[in-house]
């Protein structure tokens, strides 16, 4: 392994989904189509709450939606996350991203997803995508049920930073030499700890503080240039 | 006493001012009584014909059989094509390449090719847009190959390269795998400058980072006197090796073309012209534009430029073996470029247009502004540099802090972070050249992007090295920052006479000064002074 590490963001700038992707898909497959309902439906009620959360804390966000897990037990939640991963996640791959880690590998760094998803789908996506360590989300569980809580830290905005810096020091890699990448504003503390910051499919806020910084921004979905690799 | 070319004005004490480019800015500026300006020469006539030239070249090959005789049914073949880099602005349609490429295609359906696919070989230059390659291939080519079959070469396509061989200088030589599995490649380029073309062409455009490195480095190109004039030229003699073993293995038909410097419609031929001798509307005309331009905003003006490709005109097309068709096509090259000048100079001045093969559609920054003047401007030269050895270089640029975000990436973080480190092309080539060739986040950017490959900024930084260093001082005049300058080594001085004033107090007393005015192209042909001095440090 090298000297630095590459970390990713994944819904939106690895994989076309958000949070609420693999969380409708939990949602949908409980033991009862009625527990069904009524978890889409507490959630669809706290919508608007979650969505002005969503634009002003991210940590917040995170948590309201994960509540929505309470009383899910961790069994179905294990049994479901490789569904979640064949059938929402694995789909929404964009085409460049296994190259970019690829490369990211073979110029000797080393690869760490950094996600508010929760740790159950980041398994299969990590071991997929060939990363070597994730940092996820993870739920609370008392008796092998989910309290609602996440258990700390929460991995989102700011704290991210932290976390890079923390899991940085911990394998004595210098952040400056290290790289990140998102696609969100958000992210912004994340992508400002690292000596190579780069954006993918930013968003229009993200956009702008790239150009002002001259931040890369990459574009992982279009065809290479070259025929045969269109093809691919 | 020699008497100079025409092309070569001394100034007198009642000569007008000179109009120079610095940036996309034209500037009045007053140079002393004695300084000689350099103009290029006035353009050789095109070709009364050009199709029928290019049906001639490809029936009556240099040091080859003719086209059609290479030809077989179910045979593969590839069509590399020269990028949009060169010429310089790009030229009105149809370009010299879709010229070519029109019979080349029929020619190939009559003999029932089928299997036929075009690269533009960019090596690490960005990819061409659509339409920039629809502009080089011609509307009937592109809309029949475009895109499966008419694309950017990627010298970072995992298993895109086929390994050729080892060069005896030890390069490595790999190249397209489509070109390198193809029973005929056919060239296709246009060579404005007389360093493309020739071996150069499959040896760099096709390749990759293992083959490029081989050349493009600082131990290369500081054994090269020049690189416009290929005897001469290290560079050009490690090309060679590469491109001889690609011959060797592959069949290769070349079909090489060039233009005259037409750069400007009749509307803007003024701006060639000696300023003396231009008629009173053209004064006027000239004026105008150098007030307009001063009042425009920077996008505007860079557009203004841009908005109107060049009329050049083909002034000829050989086709057959690289070196026949290269010498023939370097002599129509050094008869249109080189104008004669006796004596090397202590004092040279070279305004920096806002042009460069590397930012065709961007701004050009801070490292093509070195490249320009340290690289491409020292080195349009035969015989010896325009610039005594140890003299002082004065350019005209305004070096903004500014780069295209998409196209050059990767140099902002080799201007920011790398150069203010250290200016040494051997230490920048040693501690970082590797680690920015693997960079992912740049290498997407190549591939998916508009970007430069990571290591072009490298390379351009090399591309000035013996500039660098043969020249003294490097004084800029009309910078709008010292950040840029100071990064670069340049001293800064807000007028040209400041800057003359400056070059004077390390120049020999009475110095000899001369202005190349560039724009259109042209090189320096320079014979010794029978009695020049040289000053400064020797060369190693």
């Amino acid at each position: 392994m090298g000297e630095a590490t590459a970390y990713f963001d994944v819904d939106g700038t690895l994989v076309g989904t958000n949070l609420l992707h693999p969380t409708v898909m939990y949602f949908a497959n409980q033991s009862s189509p009625l527990k069904s309902a009524l978890r889409i439906g507490g959630a669809l009620l706290n919508a608007p709450a979650m969505a002005l959360a969503e634009s002003r804390d991210r940590r917040l966000f995170n948590e309201m939606l994960f509540s929505h897990y309470k009383g899910m037990s961790e069994d179905r939640i294990a049994v479901l996350s490789e569904e979640v991963f064949d059938t929402v996640v694995k789909p929404r791959i964009f085409r460049g991203a296994v190259d970019l880690i690829e490369r990211c590998k073979a110029a000797g760094e080393r690869v760490v997803l950094i996600t508010g998803s929760l740790d159950w789908t980041m398994t299969y996506l990590s071991e997929y995508l060939g990363a070597d360590h994730f940092i996820a989300n993870r739920l609370e569980m008392k008796d092998g049920i989910a309290t609602g809580k996440l258990l700390r830290p929460v991995v989102a905005g700011p704290e991210k930073a932290g976390l890079m810096v923390a899991d940085a020091r911990s394998v004595g890699h210098d952040l400056s030499l290290c790289s990140a990448y998102s696609d969100s504003f958000s992210d912004v503390p994340m992508l400002s700890v690292v000596g190579r910051p780069a954006c993918i499919r930013p968003d229009k806020r993200l956009a702008r503080l790239a150009r002002a910084y001259d931040w890369p921004i990459l574009d992982i979905e279009s065809p290479p240039r070259g025929t045969m690799e269109t093809a691919r | 006493m020699s008497v100079d070319h025409p092309c070569v004005v001394t100034l007198s004490h009642r000569s007008k001012p000179r109009v120079l480019f610095s940036g996309d800015q034209l500037v009045e500026v007053d140079l002393p009584a004695g300084t000689r300006v350099m103009y290029a020469k006035p353009p050789m006539d095109g070709l009364p014909d050009p199709d029928a030239a290019v049906r001639y070249a490809l029936n009556h090959p240099l040091g080859d059989e003719p086209l059609y005789a290479k030809l077989r049914p179910g045979m593969r073949v590839t069509i590399a094509i020269d990028d949009l880099s060169m010429p310089l602005p790009m030229m009105k349609s149809p370009d010299n390449r879709a010229r070519v490429l029109g019979p080349v295609i029929k020619m190939l359906d009559e003999a029932g090719v089928e299997d036929i696919e075009l690269i533009i070989a960019t090596a690490f230059h960005r990819p061409m847009s659509a339409k920039e390659i629809k502009h080089i291939v011609g509307s009937t080519t592109f809309d029949r190959f475009w895109p499966d079959k008419l694309y950017n070469h990627d010298a970072e396509r995992p298993g895109g390269l086929t390994h050729l061989g080892t060069t005896a200088d030890g390069i490595e030589v790999e190249i397209n795998a489509r070109a390198a599995s193809s029973d005929l490649v056919i060239y296709v380029n246009l060579t404005f400058v007389s360093m493309n073309g020739g071996y150069k062409s499959m040896g760099t455009g096709l390749v990759g980072y293992k083959t490029l490195r081989g050349h493009h480095n600082p131990s290369t190109i500081r054994k090269t006197d020049s690189y416009m004039d290929p005897k001469r030229s290290h560079l050009a003699s490690k090309m060679e090796g590469v491109g001889r073993l690609i011959e060797d293995k592959l069949d290769v038909f070349h079909i090489e073309t060039t233009v005259n410097n037409r750069m400007f419609d009749k509307a803007l031929d003024f701006l060639t012209k000696n300023e003396d001798e231009l008629t009173k509307i053209e004064g006027r005309a000239l004026k105008a534009l150098v007030r307009t331009l001063k009042i425009l905003p920077q996008p505007a003006r860079q557009a203004i430029f841009e908005r109107f490709p060049a009329p050049y005109e083909m002034t000829g097309v050989f086709a057959g073996e690289c070196e026949a068709v290269h010498d023939a096509i370097l002599h129509l090259v050094y008869k249109q470029h080189c104008v004669p000048i006796t004596g090397q100079a202590d004092i040279v001045v070279f305004p920096i247009p806002y042009i460069s093969p590397y930012n065709v559609g961007a701004y050009l920054n801070p490292l093509l502004v070195s490249v320009m003047a340290e690289g491409y401007m020292h080195n349009l030269h035969r015989g010896v540099p325009l610039l005594k050895k140890g003299g002082t270089m004065i350019i005209m640029h305004p070096c903004s802090d500014k780069f295209d975000p998409d196209q050059h990436a990767a140099y902002v973080e080799f201007f920011h972070k790398l150069l203010p480190q250290t200016r040494d092309a051997m230490e920048l080539h040693k501690r970082f050249e590797r680690i920015f060739s693997k960079n992912p986040a740049y290498i997407q950017m190549y591939r998916t992007g508009s970007a430069y490959h990571p290591v072009h900024p490298f390379y351009m930084w090399y591309w000035g090295e013996n500039g660098r260093q043969h020249r003294g001082r490097l004084i800029v005049v009309g910078a709008d920052n010292a950040y840029v300058p100071s990064i670069l080594g340049y001293e800064m001085a807000s007028t040209m006479s400041e800057a003359l004033r400056m070059a004077r107090e390390t120049s020999p007393a009475d110095p000899s000064i001369t202005c190349f005015r560039l724009s259109p192209i042209m090189m320096a042909d320079v014979t010794p002074a029978p009695a020049a001095t040289q000053f400064g440090v020797s060369k190693a």
